[in-house]
């Protein structure tokens, strides 16, 4: 019967990769001067388990190389070998080979194999230990006889080793002809006396058998230091055989998966493994993959849940409470349910930020090496969870915005010293909750933004910025297509292609971006994120007949203004006055094309919204309510529409629009700088 | 249903080599149990019984010798048969085995068709 052991594949490969990533960032907590002990056993066991499962599953190649850096690592741990930077860029280097190895084998590509082998030497030579020695071979001569006698007396406690002699005896019986004769070495005691847990036999045996002698001593492997064994040929050899129990390398399997060449230096002391009850830092629990589209499957069925429950609940609000308790009872319940049901399948798909954090410390290291600078990054809040979708796509931003920091933000080392500030730069990654959304910031103490630079820039691009424009505005200016203040384009960030792309991935993420910066000190990019992308706090609006649905995110206040507080300037715009702000007035009777467009602001109900830094007035007549609102994608069930960014069901059955705030503040801001 | 004497517990850190134990042994006509580590395999041994344990060496919370360890310290368990998987073969390692009271070992890497015979064996 042979087992193919493919069906495991996919398994190893995931099990291997965040092997290869936890490898990776133990290298990156090894400090020279510090005692690496814990650290560098973590990455011992990820590299011996990548090997070992290579070598089951026939990866040769990554069991091969891998097996060279753990020989290195094992010399680490016991202490023959030291740990210095060049030792730990060695290792993260072979580290990536590894990854490059199981992506080749997974995907039935080549690796790289002059790196690899370069890299293998480089493994080796860092070894530095002397001549290797293995361990002797028994030696048989060549056997003519036709058997062996074989003397076996096992130790009286050779069953609590669980190994059981008779199972040795009939193994030999399968090797040829077995003849036995039981020894009693040192009596059997009394019966009163007799320890039934105890071995008080031995035998004298004899095998006829074409069987080597190494085969023979293989079967008692397992028992040779709790027993005293003697092998010796059956007929008179002319060189007498010395009867040691001598190790013979290879155990039970013949033909490993590959050639393990070992290396046992005598004389070093066999290394007093630390065998620590492993504080796991992740708390044991239990866990089970499932694909995301049954998570998806299961959100949209919720969702509709959501909306079939908000309809009944709406119906039942228009019955007489005296006739119907049980029934209004019920559906209040269910109210009370369904939320809570969307909530806990809402949190499924949450997913703790560090996994996009996570492959940052090595990036900064390599990057930050390459530019001879350095840099330091510091993690906060990485525990802060987001929807799955939401950390797939804001890992290319976040990449960007932090190489950039890097690279334009934080100054070279002697520019630091020279202006009085630590060598090191800092750049730290913060991530919260704030109102009900995600809080991303990247902060840098890096030279800061330059806004004399920024504005020639853009002059020179054909931008019309007018002096006295806000700093807000001014960093925005960033954000425009083919803009790059960087005095070269390094190959790094900057070719004048990344921050728009940012900021429209950003954007369509539902999210926003701002800069601010003090000159000579640092900048900072702050995102804010919605938490998931599937539902939305609302507050429901009427506009004419229609109802809209106005993200609670936005929105700042509502007010009914007074006459005073209106201007008109031109033709058509209007601004309203709030406390000391003049903002934008958009009535969205007229932007929607609906009916009663036209009336008078102050008999209508303003709701003051900000996106970007700015704030715009929303004209509309009602107030609805607030509510959590499940959003269905216009794209999907309609087409894109513009100032929209989707649609809900409402407990009604009608469809009410979800207003895209950035857009319409985008919008009347374009209409005011005309 | 199999009696304790064919009842397994395979122990390993390592989905991918736990799920191919567990199907090559039970392809085989063992009725198998999986542990991820020590901790794992210490309780479900408390409330079964198995007639073989099969662990690998590293594990993360308790590693197979401190598992075997453990075991043996269990009235039922003196003298099951206990075999560490394991990829290091060296005297000091086997030596370490043996004073944990681990009855064996099955060097990694190994073919399914060997495992079952060592089983087989072991269990006869």
């Amino acid at each position: 019967m042979s087992i193919d052991l493919a069906r495991f594949h996919q398994a190893f490969f995931d099990e291997s990769f965040e092997r290869a990533d936890a490898m990776e960032q133990a290298l990156l907590r090894l400090d020279v001067q510090a005692d690496n002990g814990e650290v560098i056993h973590d990455i011992f066991r990820a590299a011996h388990s990548i090997k070992g499962g290579a070598a089951t599953f026939g990866f040769a190649a990554v069991a091969g190389f891998t097996h060279h850096l753990e020989t290195l690592l094992d010399s680490v741990r016991s202490g023959q070998r030291g740990v210095d930077a060049a030792l730990v860029e060695l290792m993260l280097r072979a580290a990536d080979h590894v990854r490059g190895l199981l992506v080749a084998a997974r995907d039935g590509g080549a690796c790289d194999e002059v790196l690899g082998a370069s890299l293998q030497a480089s493994l080796q030579a860092a070894l530095n230990v002397g001549p290797a020695t293995v361990a002797a071979q028994a030696a048989g001569p060549a056997q003519a006889t036709t058997g062996w006698t074989i003397r076996f007396v096992p130790r009286p406690d050779l069953f609590r080793s669980g190994n059981d002699p008779l199972r040795i005896l009939r193994e030999l019986a399968e090797l040829g002809t077995l003849h036995s004769e039981l020894e009693f070495a040192d009596g059997i005691p009394g019966f009163g006396a007799l320890d039934a847990e105890s071995c008080y036999l031995g035998w004298n045996l004899r095998l006829e058998t074409l069987a080597s002698e190494i085969e023979v001593r293989e079967l008692f492997a397992w028992v040779e230091d709790e027993c005293e064994l003697r092998i010796e040929p059956l007929a008179v050899a002319a060189a007498a055989v010395e009867p040691v129990a001598v190790v013979s390398e290879s155990a039970t399997p013949p033909a490993p998966a590959h050639g393990e060449d070992k290396v046992v230096p005598i004389g070093v002391a066999a290394p007093a493994r630390p065998q620590p009850q492993r504080s796991a830092a992740a708390a044991l629990e239990s866990s089970i993959r499932v694909s995301t589209n049954k998570i998806d499957g299961l959100i949209n069925l919720v969702g509709e849940l959501v909306i079939t429950q908000a309809s009944l609940s709406q119906y039942a609000q228009g019955l007489d409470p005296l006739g119907h308790e049980r029934l209004l009872s019920a559906v209040q319940q269910l109210e009370h349910t369904t939320r809570r049901l969307q909530e806990s399948v809402m949190s499924t798909r949450m997913l703790p930020i560090d996994a996009v954090f996570s492959r940052f410390p090595r990036m900064v290291h390599d990057l930050a090496t390459k530019l001879g600078k350095q840099v330091r990054l510091q993690t906060v809040g990485e525990g802060t969870e987001l929807d799955k979708s939401v950390i797939e796509r804001i890992g290319d931003p976040l990449t960007h915005l932090l190489r950039n920091a890097i690279d334009h933000g934080i100054e070279s080392t002697d520019d630091r010293v020279a202006a009085g500030k630590p060598a090191q730069g800092t750049v730290t990654l913060r991530a919260a909750h704030q109102a009900g959304q995600i809080v991303i910031d990247i902060a840098d103490d890096g030279r800061g933004l330059s806004r004399a630079r920024i504005l020639e820039k853009a002059r020179s691009n054909g931008i019309a910025v007018a002096d006295n424009a806000s700093d807000a505005d001014v960093w925005n200016l960033i954000f425009a297509p083919g803009f790059s203040t960087a005095s070269e384009v390094t190959d790094v960030s900057g070719r004048g292609v990344g921050m728009d792309v940012v900021k429209r991935n950003i954007l369509s993420l539902g999210g926003q971006v701002e800069l601010s910066s003090t000159e000579g000190q640092g900048a900072t990019v702050r995102i804010r994120l919605p938490l998931t992308l599937a539902i939305v706090d609302g507050m429901s609006v009427a506009v004419g007949e229609d109802t809209y649905i106005v993200p609670l995110s936005s929105v700042v206040e509502c007010l009914q203004p007074t006459v005073s507080q209106i201007k008109r300037i031109g033709v058509d715009a209007m601004l309203v006055a709030v406390r000391s702000e003049y903002l934008p007035l958009l009535d969205l009777h007229t932007l929607f094309g609906l009916p009663g467009a036209g009336r008078d602001a102050h008999e209508s109900i303003l709701v003051i919204v900000e996106a970007e830094g700015r704030k715009v007035a929303l004209q509309l007549d009602e107030l609805l309510g607030q509510q959590q609102v499940v959003i269905k994608s216009l794209e999907a069930n309609y087409r894109r529409l513009p100032l929209f960014s989707g649609a809900t069901i409402l407990g009604d059955g009608r469809v009410a629009l979800i207003l895209d705030i950035v857009e319409l503040v985008r919008g009347a801001g374009r209409a005011m700088a005309a | 249903m199999s009696d304790a004497s064919h009842r397994i517990l395979a122990v390993d850190d390592s989905n991918s080599m736990r799920q191919m134990v567990a199907f090559t042994l039970s392809s085989a006509g063992f009725d198998v149990t999986e542990a991820e580590d020590g901790v794992v395999a210490l309780s479900m041994a408390q409330t079964q019984k198995f007639g073989l344990v099969l662990a690998d060496v590293n594990m993360p919370n308790m590693d197979g010798l401190s598992l075997v360890r453990a075991l043996r310290g269990m009235a039922d368990y003196k003298f099951t048969p206990m075999l560490m998987l394991t990829t290091e073969s060296t005297p000091e390692k086997k030596a370490e085995g043996k004073a944990a009271g681990a009855t064996g070992w099955i060097v990694k890497p190994f073919n399914p068709d060997q495992l079952i015979a060592t089983i087989r064996r072991v269990l006869a």
